[in-house]
């Protein structure tokens, strides 16, 4: 276990460092000359080859890929053009909307599949079967801005149940906080379970075919307890594995359903920067989508590696 | 004398619905089992053994199997019962293990703990009481470092080590009955002896009568009182091991006896022609015609019903004669 720990350790590192030197060079190749942005009317040939210098950009480009690194690890993304502020700032004022979105979505998402999968598959080819299966397939496919309208119409609009939008930190005001986030995290979460219930439902189909199902059955366990802990321990396990991969996918569709519900999340942060070509702020939350994307990528194969006795018992 | 009767089986019956036709894959059976003896149930692959001794349990899945027919046990017809009645026979009194000892243990859960989950569900005892008798169990079924491996998963264990822990598992809350669905199969020749004997062993001490599925006659002879052989979905013959080996009546059962190896070297090694029939294509008359080197013009007309030859021996041939 700690050898496979350490080992997903050293890859990851290296995919970070894969990735800083695209985005590194990716920030190069952008057309226009960072200088001359910054100098605006400021501009005369003495004052460009001074901040030139000051920037580094005289040097080579193996030094300025150091120099830059060195500052992304002390946590420097630089300034905002725009905005007069630490740009490590504003993503992370951005990033913690964004993750709360995430994490409720997911909280959603599983409570909303755990269910779904496990009525779908222990009633397989049944009514409860197929209506599951087509709602997931439903709620999966749909665009997350067309599910979010269409939920701010009916609950928000029609019914007044929920906020249209805003956001409060759940930790600041608890139920104004949850309350805020509720379509968000339907919108979202409904997108994730359409994924995981129909993972949950094929993969605990395969398990209840196992050898050690029957014996359970003849062991004299119940069913209940057959499908939900005999069962469900094993068919869980390739789902973590489903997190991981899609987390990336979630936080696509974070930045879209935080756009439909008027969140200051990363979304709109990016969007934002992309329109004003605020070109660090847009490196900025590169750097840190894929920081986050590849972190849970790690913490979902140790878990993966936690659950299966296979590989944490070896 | 003769023992209680604990199983009774009778006129069990095992279909299974698919895509519109109905095939029966265990036709009519009937078998009884007393208390505390050793029964054998022989056949070849596709004989149906599996699914008989998995119909007393009721661990088919239905649809689309359907199971018609009386599973009496202790007077109660297990057929009727709902499954949380069942549930506390299942493992209690009635307790069943399996051919891949590998597999019939859960992967994520410590062996302890499912040895340990055994007992919970159905004796009322103390936790920390139970989790002592988990490591005695380990340790008469010969795991060394028992409390130590208690703590291990499945994937530690080797096969036969596994189906140690089950025989353990199956004999925890001392049922009446293990049906042993061919336990040593997939283990090495020496492993398969000391799981045999360790079965024999506990049965003999709780005083359980066990059901000994397997196809090989000669590891039935080792183990058993009465035997039953199996052919395409019915019974041909049952008797005392000493009347199969002595005088079988029915062609199979002498064909099977004959392809065993002989210790004493008298007789050559036999073999069966041809193959047992599938459930699409189950012949007329006497299942076992087509191989049958004495079959005669009406054996694919009628089917031969099981008769008494005498009252410990039964046959289900036309040519079978009572005494022969
Ligand atoms: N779920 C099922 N659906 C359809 N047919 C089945 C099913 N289970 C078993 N059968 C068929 O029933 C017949 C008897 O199967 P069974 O498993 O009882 O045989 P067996 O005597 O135990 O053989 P083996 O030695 O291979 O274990 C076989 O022909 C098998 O193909
Ligand atoms: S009934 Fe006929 S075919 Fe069947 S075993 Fe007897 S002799 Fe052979
Ligand atoms: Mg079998």
């Amino acid at each position: 276990m700690i050898r496979f720990v350490l080992s997903r350790v050293a890859q990851t590192l290296a995919v970070l460092f894969i990735a800083s030197l695209i985005i590194f060079a990716l920030m190069r190749m952008i057309p226009g000359d960072p200088v001359l942005m910054l100098l605006g009317d400021d501009y005369t040939e003495d004052a460009y080859q001074q901040l030139r210098a000051r920037l580094g950009l005289d040097r080579s480009i193996v030094h300025q890929y150091v120099f830059w690194l060195r500052n992304v690890l002390q946590g420097d993304l630089g300034d905002s053009l725009l905005q007069h502020e630490r740009v490590s700032r504003l993503v992370w004022e951005a990033f913690v909307p964004t993750l709360t979105l995430v994490v409720a979505s997911l909280v959603v998402g599983v409570l909303i599949a755990v269910p779904s999968g496990v009525v779908a598959a222990q009633r397989k080819d049944s009514a409860w079967d197929w209506g599951s299966m087509g709602f997931a397939i439903f709620v999966y496919s749909m665009p997350a801005f067309w599910k979010g309208i269409i939920l701010i119409w009916i609950f928000s609009v029609h019914l007044r149940w929920f906020p249209a939008m805003g956001y409060v930190p759940p930790w600041v005001d608890l139920w104004d906080g949850l309350w805020k986030l509720a379509l968000p995290a339907i919108t979202l979460g409904t997108f994730f379970s359409g994924l995981v219930a129909r993972i949950i439902r094929s993969s605990l189909l395969e398990v209840l075919e196992q050898d050690y199902i029957k014996a359970a059955r003849a062991k004299g366990v119940r069913q209940a307890a057959l499908v939900y802990r005999h069962a469900l321990a094993n068919a869980l396990i390739p789902v973590v594995t489903i997190i991981g991969l899609q987390f990336g996918a979630l936080l696509g569709g974070a930045v879209l359903t935080e756009t439909v519900f008027a969140i200051p999340g990363m979304g709109r942060l990016t969007v934002n920067a992309i329109l004003n070509r605020d070109y660090s702020v847009v490196q900025g939350t590169i750097l840190a989508g894929v920081f986050l994307v590849v972190l849970v990528n790690l913490a979902v194969d140790v878990t993966y590696a936690f659950l299966n006795p296979k590989i944490r018992v070896a | 004398m003769t023992a209680e009767t604990i199983l009774d089986v009778r006129d069990l019956t095992v279909d299974f619905h698919l895509d519109g036709t109905v095939l029966r894959a265990v036709d009519g059976i009937s078998l009884s089992v007393r208390r505390g003896e050793i029964v054998g149930l022989v056949g070849e692959s596709g004989a149906g053994k599996s699914l008989t001794s998995e119909a007393i349990l009721r661990l088919i899945r239905c649809p689309p199997g359907r199971i018609t027919g009386e599973v009496r046990f202790r007077g109660r017809n297990l057929l009727d019962l709902d499954e949380d009645a069942l549930s506390r026979i299942r493992g209690r009194e009635i307790a069943m293990i399996f051919q891949n000892p590998a597999g019939s243990l859960n992967p994520v859960f410590r062996v302890g703990a499912q040895l340990h989950e055994a007992m919970a569900l159905h004796l009322d005892e103390p936790r920390p009481a139970l989790r002592a008798r988990v490591v005695d169990i380990l340790a008469r079924v010969g795991i060394p470092a028992p409390r130590t491996r208690a703590r291990d998963y499945p994937h530690q264990f080797s096969g036969g080590m596994a189906q140690r822990v089950m025989v353990g598992m199956g004999m925890s809350c001392v049922p009446a009955l293990l049906i042993a669905d061919e336990p040593t199969t997939a283990l090495d020749v020496t492993i398969q002896a000391q799981v045999l004997a360790l079965i024999r062993q506990l049965a003999r001490e709780t005083g359980a009568a066990v059901l000994l599925v397997s196809h090989d006659l000669g590891i039935i002879s080792q183990m058993c009182d009465r035997v039953i052989v199996m052919y395409a979905g019915r019974i041909v013959e049952q008797a005392s091991i000493a009347t199969v080996f002595g005088a079988p009546a029915h062609p199979y059962t002498r064909a099977l006896v004959d392809c065993l190896p002989r210790v004493d070297g008298v007789e050559r090694l036999g073999t069966i022609g041809g193959v047992m029939p599938g459930l699409r294509a189950l012949p007329p008359g006497c299942r076992f015609h087509p191989r049958c080197p004495i079959a005669e013009p009406r054996c694919s007309v009628d089917v031969p019903a099981l008769r008494a030859l005498t009252p410990d021996h039964r046959a289900a041939c036309h040519l079978a004669r009572p005494g022969a």
